[in-house]
């Protein structure tokens, strides 16, 4: 961890007795796309904030690039932000916001416009100097942001949840964007996000939080394929979870015994849970294959009764129904031909059949 | 139904639908009482004023025939033009005092202020509750020949004879004008601070900006609307005044408005007295036109 360009080292921050961050400690490598991402008012923006200086830890110390940063102002600190409301000075046009920030670094008139345009270039908005800030669209404004505050050649870019207040489709060409810039120009972005899809696509590593703390800080596919606890389960994709025990546990194998999916048998090397164990068994609405005739084998298969669907284009989100469990289990499936939808009929029965390695099994207390 | 009830009940729909569909009549009609104030209350009486100025007195009677007389006594009297400029003068030092004591509450209400605003916005209104006649004579009481700043300083043995340059001069014209317009120079200045979006100041910390200089790159300049407001409803209002320079003003604290005043009273020339209150105007209007120029210019070359 010698390359950690931001080192958070037991930081909290109270706001009297509200605990918006509590003991943080986790680096940042040099380089990375790292996101913060959780539900609103779990301190992620509270710990960026911290970062740009904009409010002081309570306890503990923020290092950036080995520099401890509780005593500098933001106008000391080598990071830069774009904000949510990507707060472009209305007073100025799209030159002098980008210029804002380069009063001070020494550049000839003609150097600094030299600059200007480059950046204008690399948000792909040459030609926009001259307009004003009232005259830009949400996507633009955001662009400017970026490229006001990538001109100071920040060490970290923080990012406070820029691609919110876009559409969907303009969203999701930003996120391309916004991750090619960064491989572009090799500057660690730290992003804020409560849009687990929009972490994934964009992160190399995600923390997810909750309640101040960080729960969980590894790669989009391991937090989605092997979630460390349920809440992370939960929270990133849709996830089915069956309550079960483990009665045996060898190498990479396992078997847990549930009441709604019957005997289950996992190979998963992450989870090291021995037999007696209460566990959750979790496998995501996509990692069940529906069946339409009885495929003959009692393991890793389920018999359940076709409840309400949902068509979304691509692929289909139906429940069905188990014997021994309240609730539904949720099946996604893709709709690989055009006549697929109309297999679901409501009431019919179906088999569900999973493979060893689509279940993932946490602890449970 | 008969048919004329029909027909009625159509025409009435139609007027109905011009009605709605005009975004300019509908406008109007809102505007209507204001507008009919504003016709009979400013424009005929200005219109009086003008036609007035090209008039004659001829003791009690007007000569009714239209001369340049009074505008060219104006040019040929000095007395009228000084007093003029000296008035834009007090008026000037007026808002300039006035704005730069009412940023910094305005600032103070908007930014640090977190409950309770309205409280405080009531607070700079209580000056307003005591007549402004009491409050200029409040004035005369603080910085009269035995007022209270002069019985104060004898008291603490500072001065041993009372100080005779605090009243009847220009300065206790400016002072006591700059007291009794502070509150509609804060109110629009907080109103244009109140507006900033908080993220715009951290955006220029961020950027590197001190606090000082995020104040004079963001603050300021966003706040300029209100401090123009602020200015012009300042600066017209003080420059007739002629209740406060007669009371606090003496003879060398004489301004235009107390000249404007003498015509329509004991000198008793309504026509002359119109003149001048058009040359006033002209003049004022220059000067606000000056003034709106030069503030967009700053504005410009802050940016």
């Amino acid at each position: 961890m010698s390359d950690a360009i931001i080192s958070f080292q037991g930081v909290s921050k109270h706001f009297g007795s509200v605990k918006a961050v509590e003991d943080a400690s986790f680096d940042i490598q040099r380089g990375e796309f790292f996101s913060l991402l959780g539900p609103s008012g779990c301190g992620k923006t509270t710990l960026l904030r911290m970062v740009a200086g904009f409010e002081i830890p309570s306890a503990g110390e923020i290092m950036i690039d080995g520099q401890p940063m509780s005593a500098t102002p933001p106008n000391h600190r080598p990071v830069n932000m774009v904000f949510q409301n990507y707060a472009i000075f209305p007073h100025l046009d799209v030159r002098n916001n980008i210029a804002f920030g380069m009063r001070k670094a020494g550049l000839t008139r003609a150097e600094l416009d030299k600059r200007i345009d480059e950046a204008l270039e690399l948000i792909k908005l040459p030609g926009y100097g001259k307009r004003g800030a009232e005259e830009l669209s949400g996507g633009q404004r955001q662009r400017v942001a970026l490229a006001r505050a990538l001109i100071k050649q920040p060490k970290v870019l923080l990012l406070d949840e820029p691609l919110g207040a876009l559409d969907k489709k303009l969203r999701e060409q930003m996120q391309i964007e916004l991750r090619q810039l960064q491989q572009q120009i090799g500057i660690t972005f730290l992003f804020v996000t409560h849009d687990q899809e929009e972490a994934l696509t964009l992160s190399d590593r995600i923390a997810v939080m909750s309640e101040g703390a960080v729960i969980e800080i590894a790669s989009p596919a391991q937090l989605y394929e092997s979630p460390g606890s349920r809440f992370v389960a939960d929270f990133i994709g849709s996830m089915n979870f069956f309550e079960g025990e483990v009665t045996s546990s060898t190498g990479n194998t396992m078997t847990v015994q549930t009441g709604a999916l019957g005997t289950v048998s996992v190979s998963d090397s992450r989870a090291q849970m021995t037999s007696g164990q209460k566990a959750w068994v979790a496998i995501r609405p996509e990692k069940m294959q529906p069946v339409f005739s009885d495929p003959g084998t009692g393991i890793n298969t389920v018999t359940g009764t076709m409840g309400p669907s949902a068509y979304l284009g691509d692929r289909s989100h139906f429940y069905v129904h188990l014997p021994q469990r309240e609730e539904p289990a949720l099946v996604a499936l893709q709709n690989l031909e055009r006549s697929m939808n109309h297999l679901h009929k409501p009431n019919q029965t179906v088999w569900l059949q999973w493979t060893s390695d689509a279940v993932v099994v946490l602890p449970r207390d | 139904m008969s048919r004329s009830a029909t027909s009625s009940k159509t025409v009435g729909l139609a007027i109905r639908r011009r009605f709605l569909a005009s975004e300019a009549l509908r406008g109007f009609s809102l505007l209507s009482p204001t507008l009919l104030a504003m016709v009979f209350g400013l424009a005929m009486p200005l219109l009086v004023l003008f036609t007035l100025s090209f008039w004659l007195q001829d003791y009690v009677d007007f000569i009714k025939t239209f001369s340049w007389k009074n505008y060219s006594d104006f040019f040929a009297k000095p007395i009228y033009g000084m007093i003029l400029i000296k008035s834009i003068k007090i008026s000037g030092m007026v808002t300039l005092a006035t704005v730069l004591l009412a940023y910094p509450m305005a600032y103070f209400i908007a930014f640090r202020i977190k409950a309770n605003k309205l409280v405080w916005l009531i607070l700079i209104t209580v000056p307003f509750w005591t007549s402004y006649l009491l409050r200029v004579f409040a004035w005369k009481v603080m910085l009269g020949y035995n007022g209270v700043v002069n019985s104060g300083l004898k008291s603490i043995g500072l001065i041993s004879e009372p100080l005779e340059f605090l009243l009847y001069n220009p300065t206790a014209v400016t002072l006591t004008l700059a007291h009794a317009w502070a509150a509609f120079a804060i109110l629009p200045i907080y109103v244009s601070l109140e507006k900033i979006d908080r993220s715009l100041l951290e955006a220029a910390r961020d950027l590197g900006e001190n606090a000082f200089m995020t104040f004079v790159r963001v603050t300021l300049p966003l706040s300029m609307p209100g401090v123009i407001a602020a200015s012009l409803l300042v600066f017209i209002p003080t420059v007739g005044d002629y209740v406060t320079p007669s009371l606090v003003g003496g003879p060398s604290g004489i301004m235009i408005g107390n000249i404007i005043q003498s015509m329509f009273g004991k000198a008793f020339n309504w026509p002359l007295g119109a003149a001048i209150s058009v040359m006033v105007m002209l003049t004022v209007t220059a000067m606000v036109c000056v003034f709106l120029w030069g503030t967009h210019r700053f504005r410009r070359r802050v940016a």
